[in-house]
């Protein structure tokens, strides 16, 4: 059976550093490191509920990757009817980083970029566990 | 002001910085921005306040996710920039890459700001007339 990409989705909140940091991971992992082996789409599309999406969402092993508690993409993707495979949290990154302390919501800045970098590398491991293949 | 998440191209990047840039510099204590993800995930703060406030949608592209999400959950936008149809005004070309933009893509910024601006402007004149 072929496997589709893996299907990350990151909450991209817009009001704290946390939300962009999910964001950059994300590009970091299906434009860089795992090109053609995971893809991403918009949260908006999944649950608004465009045909192409909820197709992509209902085929797909999906990571999601959320900046704060309030968990928006997780939550986002299960109305969508879609299956968690995977959740990264960058809150959780952060406490095991204390002495990283990401102020920039725009462009993140330094440790920012820090945490993105960290993050997409324990994304890009979870795709590889996934297994997921390039179309 | 409510922009698109737009994962899927560079113009959901553009619409998220102009937007940020109205936020932080342009408009700054005149505007706030919601969570349009948070928003779909029926937060009912987040959608009482698009419904009680003016909203200006900021979509990335034609699909025009922000504008039908809160008019499906708040009502009506005051406003609608549609990014996609800027960058066709000026024979602009979207960003090449989704997560980092260019000294040439953030002037592509500053004119869908500029656009955002003259919809918070022209909403305000008409509050206050």
């Amino acid at each position: 059976m072929n496997k589709r990409p893996i299907l990350i989705i990151p909450c991209s909140g817009i009001g704290k550093p946390f939300g962009t940091i999910g964001r950059d991971a994300t590009f970091r992992v299906v434009d860089e490191l795992r090109k053609g082996k995971a893809e991403t789409n918009c949260l908006s599309l999944l649950v608004m509920g465009d045909e192409e999406a909820t197709e992509q969402i209902q085929e797909s092993d999906c990571i999601a990757v959320d900046g704060c508690p309030l968990e928006c993409a997780r939550k986002n993707i299960e109305i969508a009817g879609g299956r968690i495979a995977a959740h990264f949290r960058v809150m959780d990154l952060l406490r095991e980083n204390r002495g990283l302390r990401p102020r920039q919501v725009t462009c993140l800045d330094e440790d920012g970029r820090e945490l993105a970098e960290m993050l997409a590398e324990r994304i890009s491991l979870k795709v590889d566990e996934l297994g997921g293949e390039g179309r | 002001m409510v922009s698109c998440s737009g994962e899927c191209c560079s113009l959901g990047t553009l619409s998220r910085i102009a937007t940020r840039r109205v936020l932080e510099d342009l408009k700054a204590g005149e505007t706030v921005t919601i969570c349009l993800p948070l928003f779909l995930a029926g937060d009912s703060g987040e959608r009482m306040f698009a419904q009680q406030f003016p909203t200006v949608a900021v979509d990335g592209c034609h699909k025009l996710c922000a504008t039908k999400a809160i008019e499906k959950y708040s009502g009506k936008t005051a406003a609608a920039v549609d990014v996609e149809l800027i960058l066709e005004e000026h024979g602009w070309d979207p960003p090449a890459s989704r997560r980092l933009l260019t000294s040439e893509d953030m002037v592509k910024v500053a004119g869908v700001a500029g656009v955002i601006v003259g919809k918070v402007d022209e909403i305000k004149e008409a509050q206050d007339a």
